[in-house]
């Protein structure tokens, strides 16, 4: 699955509170919810992002709590995905859940990219690359049966199927 | 022979059904409990109806509306409702309706529902509070908690483990909140992503079980999958009235592989705060001057136990809040208000001009009663300072232990309770 889109760029420690804050949690429709995301880190995000957009970010994105709603909204609002250093576990697991591709680069590129250039990302093989061909990154795949659950789409389809099989 | 393993790789090998597991490796365990709370049950309830429409063991899932709760707007009351109702429907044990409510990492040790030995998951990143008491415990998200309400297992990548040796014993004015904050600023609070931390050393015998709650629900701070303890006479005294299911404890085998170690010497700890917008920026308070503050929280599923209520008491007694600032404190639950209130610890909080709530996690996230305004500052006991998380996106937190937090709250300024002392 090969992803080409523009790039919202932030640093390191990108914590859920600033992806969605908890003041929001009691919305429970997701569209009405995106209208919030990333609201207190950039109040440009919800206004300006459009379909395929790719969030690049430095280490330990999704730092913090366990809410679901941090990687949904940022699905939600076109994003198809998340390129960082690295992400709070909780975090990962939670975007492979519901089925938000995400690649853990473990170097720092968000130095190099800015907001507004062009990646093209190959989920499934791990690349990453920019226009310029300055970026170019290879990643381990996901490992076993991480790599069912995304492909599946997410972690309910996965589940579904167990008890079928059981 | 097999491996010598860790706490956790033992606990999550057993559960595993295998002799042995190693770092990196990928399994499926079986969990002896599942929690969630009013904003990340709602949307698990959604994801359990498209897997199933049975849980496994209606005996192995909390259900604690505390975020929002009591409910603060109407939407948060349509959340409650919705647990509620799967509750009801699916006769969910141990669900916690107002009144028998509190913080959930509170009330379910209070309760004997975390156990030495278990697997422990919970759509809330405090979840790792319950390793104090010797659980493999750790934070999930919604649909992983709805997988597992349908299924009872949930999948692991097993992780490196830390060793975190404690040695002496803690100073006056410094607790369970200054350790785990001296940790944080030590490694970072991505310092132990995807890892184990693991508590060993004489200093665990000097801490008591309040102070292990404290450490280990921060322990996702650091990034940590969990913050372990080892069950010991401490832990057994506290189980002895409580537990509501036999147990099996588990120890580090000798011998038994850590990615690294660090070691704190308690002794030598100080009272510390840590200043916005991260728990790593950690300072002595000692070395904050004439910071002016205008609101205090004392409470939390960080601290707000008995035990911290007791200390914030003993710093209040006979002295006032200062006029500038809003003392706030909670209770985590049901019990802990009661004995509190038996104790005179209410009155005193009273008595110094400081509100006292219901049990709720209200103001830690920004939820209700107590958001900051613009450009406020706020001491607080409670486990995050991000930017924004406790009201405007201009307000500040600093993370304390609740002797500081009511110091600060009577000179309205970051203060030692060295400076308030009678």
């Amino acid at each position: 699955m090969i992803l080409e889109g523009k790039v919202w760029r932030y640093e390191d420690n990108v914590d859920t509170d600033v992806i969605i804050p908890a003041r929001y949690l009691n919305i429970v429709d997701m569209k009405e919810l995106a209208n919030h995301a990333m609201e207190d880190i950039d109040k440009s995000f919800a206004k300006g992002v459009q379909p395929g957009d790719i969030i690049v970010a430095g280490k330990n994105f999704g730092c913090g709590s366990s809410r679901e709603h941090a990687p949904a909204v940022i699905k939600e609002s076109g994003i198809t995905c998340v390129v960082a250093e690295s992400f709070a576990r909780i975090f990962y697991r939670n975007a492979i859940n519901i089925g938000l591709p995400l690649i853990e680069t473990g170097q720092n590129i968000s130095k190099e990219i800015k907001t507004g250039d062009i990646l093209k990302v190959d989920v499934l093989e791990g690349t990453v690359e920019n226009e310029t061909g300055s970026v170019k990154i290879s990643t381990e795949p996901l490992p076993g049966f991480i790599e069912e659950i995304a492909k599946k789409g997410g972690l309910v389809q996965y589940t579904k199927e167990l008890i079928k099989n059981k | 022979m097999t491996r010598m393993m860790t706490m956790t790789e033992k606990i999550l090998a057993r559960h595993a059904g295998l002799e042995e597991v190693r770092p990196g490796q990928l399994i499926t365990c079986k969990v002896d409990l599942v929690l969630g709370n009013d904003i990340t049950t709602p949307p698990a309830i959604k994801e359990f109806e498209r897997i199933s429409d049975k849980v496994f063991d209606k005996d192995k899932i909390a259900l604690v509306p505390d975020h929002f709760s009591p409910s603060k707007d109407i939407k948060s009351a349509q959340m409650a409702k919705a647990v509620r109702e799967f509750a009801y429907k699916h006769e969910i044990t141990n669900y916690f309706e107002v009144g028998k409510m509190g913080i959930e990492h509170v009330i379910l040790p209070e309760e004997g529902l975390t156990l030495p030995g278990e697997v422990i998951i919970g759509a809330d990143s405090h979840t790792c509070t319950y390793g104090a008491l010797g659980a493999f415990a750790t934070g999930i998200g919604s649909t992983d908690m709805a997988a597992s309400m349908a299924v009872g297992e949930t999948w692991f990548k097993v992780p490196e483990t830390i060793k975190v040796e404690l040695s002496g014993k803690l100073p006056k004015w410094v607790s369970g909140k200054d350790v785990i904050l001296t940790l944080i600023g030590k490694i970072g609070v991505d310092g132990a992503r995807y890892q184990s931390l693991e508590f060993c050393g004489d200093g665990v015998k000097s801490l008591t079980m309040s102070d292990r709650l404290t450490i280990s629900n921060m322990a996702i701070e650091a990034g940590a999958k969990n913050g372990i303890f080892p069950v010991d006479e401490i832990t057994e005294e506290y189980l002895s009235d409580k537990a509501k299911r036999p147990y099996t404890p588990v120890y580090p085998d000798d011998g038994a592989e850590y990615v690294r170690t660090i070691s704190i010497n308690l002794d030598e700890l100080n009272p510390v705060v840590a200043l916005p917008h991260l728990p790593e920026n950690v300072k002595n308070v000692t070395e904050i001057v004439d910071l002016e503050i205008q609101q205090v929280v004392i409470g939390s599923c960080t601290n707000g136990r008995l035990e911290d209520l007791e200390k914030a008491a003993a710093v209040f007694k006979n002295k006032k809040v200062h006029p500038k600032v809003r003392a706030i404190v909670i209770p985590g639950s049901q019990e802990v208000y009661l004995k509190a209130m038996n104790l005179g610890y209410i009155e005193t909080f009273i008595k110094a001009g400081a509100v006292v709530s219901t049990p709720t996690c209200g103001p830690c996230l920004g939820g209700y009663m107590g958001i900051l305004a613009e450009g406020e500052r706020c001491v607080a006991t409670t486990n995050r300072n991000f930017r924004g998380r406790m009201g405007h996106v201009d307000s500040e937190v600093y993370l304390a232990n609740p002797e500081v937090a009511a110091a600060s709250a009577i000179l309205g300024r970051v203060a030692s309770p060295k400076e308030v002392e009678a």
